[in-house]
């Protein structure tokens, strides 16, 4: 049997139930071990994850996995989100009071979770990788209880996500109904020439699939959830969930769509391409009007949510580069942006109004500088990262004759311009009354600078490697 | 023995000067003023170097440098100059360290300053050298953000919301300016493989294959962009609340420099790769041209803030050039660059005497202001002079410049029936440049000097210093611009020659 597709899964894993039953037996007192192992396991991953990159393609475990060059940098993405994640929590659980040795697990096997969606080669691995990934998510949200606002958005999510849950089973069921297949492969051989008795079945449930993953991806109209949950979500947590459960819900799709309905696309094209367009215009539109840092990453994570898509229907060739950069390009500046807010949100509690950060700058240029770059990524200014993201996804999407989604597109990025800047605006040019400062916290700077290297560094390197061919 | 870099070296001085500045302790500001000095004149050295080693006779880019940083997409760093871009570069390595010199006064965040100012010039820089779209439009889209920053930053009461309509306003232009560069580098892609942002190669075997109707699209793209930053009439708007809000320096480089980057796109890329577009549109731009004229002409001498009237003169200005450049005849085209450098000169020395002027009276409103003559003779000469060159004095540069637009204007078959008549209309501009600046010599410099004005102190050796080129240039250009076309000349030559070839294969 070949396990290859799933060693960053096994090793995220065993790592995280490592670290649960080391929890238990450990001593009362400080959990700064914890944060060294997760951090230690999450390399091991990524090493994992490095010595298959000339892998593949290869399926594996009764052709319910697959490695190949996407799942390869959909598990580097999943991981960089994660390692960023973990340099975010260590202080801030310290200083929140939050300090408990299973955060580390439930984060490592969400990102197991991740990992496994991203080699998923069968719809019942993608159910399988969702909920593994969904169910740390939610205790995670939950984890700064007894803080209302966080028990709140565990609630709202847990629910909502249990209804795209039965979303999904539903779906494969009907998929499994008409055609008796699961596997990815085998459904777009089916599709090929379909049995007409089953054919609406299959559409059925191939809709209902569009359904719950637009609702993971936090697309519009399925994106209700967002705004809540990573307003009341630990600020590390939201960070982690907008970076990498963004990859694995696009991963989803990917082989979804790319993979087991590609033969349909002419079906879900429309559909999908509607969603993109309401995506990037309602998630650029309400973030005009926040007020506040997290609400406003929110509504910028559905925006972005609405660019990836574009990375599902552009040409293939351009498309799935595009995409991969994307993710990359966007978890850098977002986590990025979350590290320098869980900086700011010191042990006297959250405040993320534009207010709470106004003058920053003054007396933390290089945090200042740093939170500049992310936004300017997140619009979209050369030379960061983000330009060649969206470079390469607009081209994708004008190749693929996508021509009103490309305009929507370049018209919501300007909108966006003006969001993203209102946090440049308030930490160099606000006047604060009375001055915040951001906490010294080593751990968080090292992601801020990581981040900030990679979001000056990704379009050059990657286009000076060759680029990338999927 | 590989050749020196000059463009390159040029081009990446002030970015490491930048990053040096960034490594400096903020407290020694006289120590980042002298590195952000020196670096700028790193470029402005080499300036005369590149001069020496362009030959004249020559058309088409010249000195080029090339990496290729991308092949995956065809993307590579081509930088060069030809006779279209040669003085606008050289204008850029002058105007800085000037702008650098006038910024001696900042005291606040004086390393942030200093580091987006030598960032600013490289980008700058690079959007002139830049003959790869790809480049151009990374250099183009990023002057944004450390112009953005100083206005916003350094700026006056309204800086914020002139900052941010600054950047939302360009943007919103340039955004669609990238949807045809993607859409330009899809249709080189069968014929290249990987597809080229190169613009020889998309000049000479891109461009012919495209019908009239993609071209007509792409001008208006790439055009909305250029529009915008010249700004032509009616996407003016920004432009005022950014020139007043700005620091001294932000003002200046933006009325010398980033406005040039709006007319030279017209040129390098709308005229280069849509020829027939070019001409189909000429009329129209033409027209919106003597608007601008017109317009800010009269809305200069409406103004009571000395900083608003130089910035609305900067919109009649941008005018002219830009109907020098909608005669798409030689002459036109010529006049047209040599204009830009004029209206650099000129404006960008207003905008510098203003500064002057605010530092010493806190006031730019000229009802406070008043009979300066008496107590700062020489600030009142240089204001004459810069005034009179802005004004187009015979015998200063600004009168070249304008005249022959005019003339160019006149004799244009592109603008056909329509040019003589727009011609009028621009020369009425001309005299109502004479009304504003007169306006202004006389209610900043004439009348009863209000008291508290009695002791302002002089120009210093600093300003004076900085002045001192660009008079000597206004004076030399007006008597004397000859070396200047003839630099152009061969370029200007096979721009116009392309242009009505492709008037010809139209017919």
């Amino acid at each position: 049997m070949v396990w290859t597709p799933l060693w960053p899964t096994i090793v995220l894993t065993a790592g995280a139930l490592g670290l649960l039953l080391l929890e238990a037996f450990r001593r009362p007192g400080s959990a700064q071990g914890m944060a060294w192992g997760a951090l230690g396991i999450t390399g091991l991953g990524l090493g994992a994850t490095l010595a298959l990159a000339g892998e593949g393609p290869v399926e594996g475990f009764y052709r319910m996995v697959v490695w190949d060059r996407l799942a390869f940098w959909f598990s580097l993405a999943v991981l960089l989100g994660t390692g960023m994640a973990i340099l975010l929590s260590r202080h801030y659980l310290v200083d929140h009071g939050l300090e408990r040795g299973e955060y580390y697990a439930f984060l490592l096997l969400a990102s197991a979770g991740m990992l496994l969606m991203a080699v998923a080669g069968d719809l019942l691995i993608v159910f399988l990788a969702l909920e593994w990934l969904s169910f740390p998510l939610y205790v995670l949200t939950g984890f700064a209880r007894p803080r209302v606002e966080s028990e709140e958005a565990a609630l709202k999510y847990f629910l909502l996500g249990a209804f795209a849950s039965a979303f999904l089973v539903f779906g494969i069921a009907l998929i499994f109904a008409g055609t008796g297949l699961t596997n990815l492969r085998d459904l777009a051989e089916w599709l090929e020439r379909p049995d007409p008795a089953a054919r609406t079945l299959v559409w059925m449930g191939g809709a209902l699939l569009l359904v719950a993953l637009g609702f993971k991806a936090a697309a519009v109209p399925f994106h209700l959830w967002t705004p809540d949950v990573y307003e009341g979500a630990p600020t590390p947590v939201t960070g982690f969930m907008a970076a990498a459960t963004k990859t694995a819900a696009v991963a989803a799709l990917a082989r979804v769509l790319l993979t087991g309905l590609a033969p349909a696309t002419a079906l879900w094209a429309g559909p999908l391409a509607l969603m993109a367009a309401a995506t990037m215009l309602v998630g650029n539109g309400v973030a005009l009007v926040q007020s506040d840092f997290k609400r406003m990453m929110a509504y910028s994570s559905i925006a972005h949510a609405g660019y990836l898509l574009l990375g599902l229907l552009g040409e293939p060739s351009l498309a799935l580069p595009g995409l991969v950069f994307y993710l990359l390009a966007y978890a850098f500046a977002t986590l990025g942006a979350f590290a320098v807010a869980v900086s700011m949100a010191g042990p006297e509690g959250e405040d993320h109004s534009f207010e709470a950060y106004a003058g920053v700058a003054r007396r933390a240029p290089g945090m200042g500088a740093a939170m500049a770059v992310f936004m300017l990524s997140l619009i979209g200014v050369p030379p960061t990262a983000g330009f060649f993201a969206k470079l390469l996804l607009f081209a994708a999407a004008w190749e693929a004759g996508w021509t009103a989604l490309v305009l929507i597109g370049v018209i919501t990025t300007v909108i966006s311009a003006y969001f993203y800047l209102r946090v440049v605006v308030a930490m160099w040019m606000g006047r604060p009354e009375p001055l915040r400062l951001p906490v010294r916290y080593p751990w968080v700077r090292a992601s801020v600078v990581i981040s900030g290297m990679g979001t000056l560094l990704l379009g050059f390197l990657w286009f000076l490697l060759g680029g990338v061919t999927l | 023995m590989p050749e020196f870099s000059i463009l390159t070296v040029m081009l990446t001085a002030p970015l490491a000067g930048a990053l040096l500045i960034l490594g400096l302790p903020r407290e020694r500001t006289g120590a980042i003023r002298w590195t952000a000095l020196g670096f700028s004149l790193i470029s402005l050295g080499l300036a005369p170097w590149a001069l020496a080693r362009f030959d004249l006779s020559r058309p088409g880019p010249q000195l080029v440098e090339r990496w290729t940083w991308a092949p995956a997409i065809g993307a590579s760093c081509v930088v060069g100059v030809d006779g279209i871009s040669l003085w606008l570069v050289l204008l850029t390595t002058l105007i800085f360290p000037l702008a650098l010199a006038a910024s001696w006064t900042i005291e606040e965040r004086v390393k942030e300053y200093m580091a987006l100012m030598l960032a600013l010039e490289t980008a700058v820089l690079g959007v002139f050298l830049a003959l790869d779209l790809l480049l151009f439009y990374i250099f183009w889209e990023f002057t944004l953000v450390p112009m953005t920053l100083l206005i916003g930053i350094w700026g006056g009461p309204r800086r914020v919301y002139a900052a941010v309509k600054f950047f939302l306003y360009t943007m919103a232009g340039s955004v669609f300016m990238l949807v045809a560069i993607v859409a330009l580098w899809l249709l080189s892609r069968p014929l290249t493989g990987t597809g080229t942002f190169d613009l020889q190669w998309m000049a000479a075997q891109l461009s012919p294959l495209l019908s009239l109707e993609v071209q007509r699209w792409l001008f208006l793209a790439f055009g909305l962009a250029f529009a915008i930053k010249v700004p032509m009439w009616p996407f003016h708007s920004w432009l005022p609340d950014a020139h007043v809000e700005a620091p001294t320096a932000g003002s200046v480089i933006l009325a010398a420099l980033l406005l040039k980057m709006g007319a030279y796109g017209f040129v390098r890329w709308n005229f280069a790769l849509f020829p027939d577009a070019a001409r189909d549109f000429a009329l129209p731009i033409a027209i919106l041209a003597v608007v601008a004229i017109l317009y800010g002409a009269l809305a200069s001498y409406a103004q009571e803030d000395f900083k608003r009237l130089v910035a609305f003169s900067s919109v009649s200005h941008m005018g002219f050039v830009m109907l020098g450049l909608s005669a798409l005849n030689s002459l036109g085209i010529q006049a047209a660059l040599l204009q830009m450098v004029n209206h650099g000169l000129s404006t960008g020395g207003l905008f510098l005497l203003v500064g002057m002027l605010y530092d010493r009276t806190h006031t730019r409103d000229f009802r406070e202001l008043g009979g300066l003559w008496k107590t700062l003779p020489l600030y009142g000469g240089v204001l004459m002079v810069v005034g009179f060159s802005s004004m187009g004095l015979p015998g200063l540069n600004g009168f070249v410049g304008e005249f022959l637009i005019l003339l160019g204007a006149f004799g244009s078959t592109a603008l056909g029936t329509a040019a003589r008549g727009l011609t009028a209309l621009a020369a009425f501009g001309v005299a109502l440049a004479a009304v504003y600046i007169l306006t202004m010599i006389l209610r900043v410099l004439h009348g009863p000097l209000p008291e508290r004005w009695r002791g302002l102190p002089d120009l210093t050796r600093r300003e004076l210093a900085i002045m001192a080129p660009i008079l000597v240039l206004i004076v030399f250009i007006g008597l004397y611009p000859q070396p200047f076309f003839a630099a152009m000349q061969a370029s200007v030559q096979q721009t116009v020659a392309a242009l009505s070839e492709a008037a010809l294969s139209m017919r």
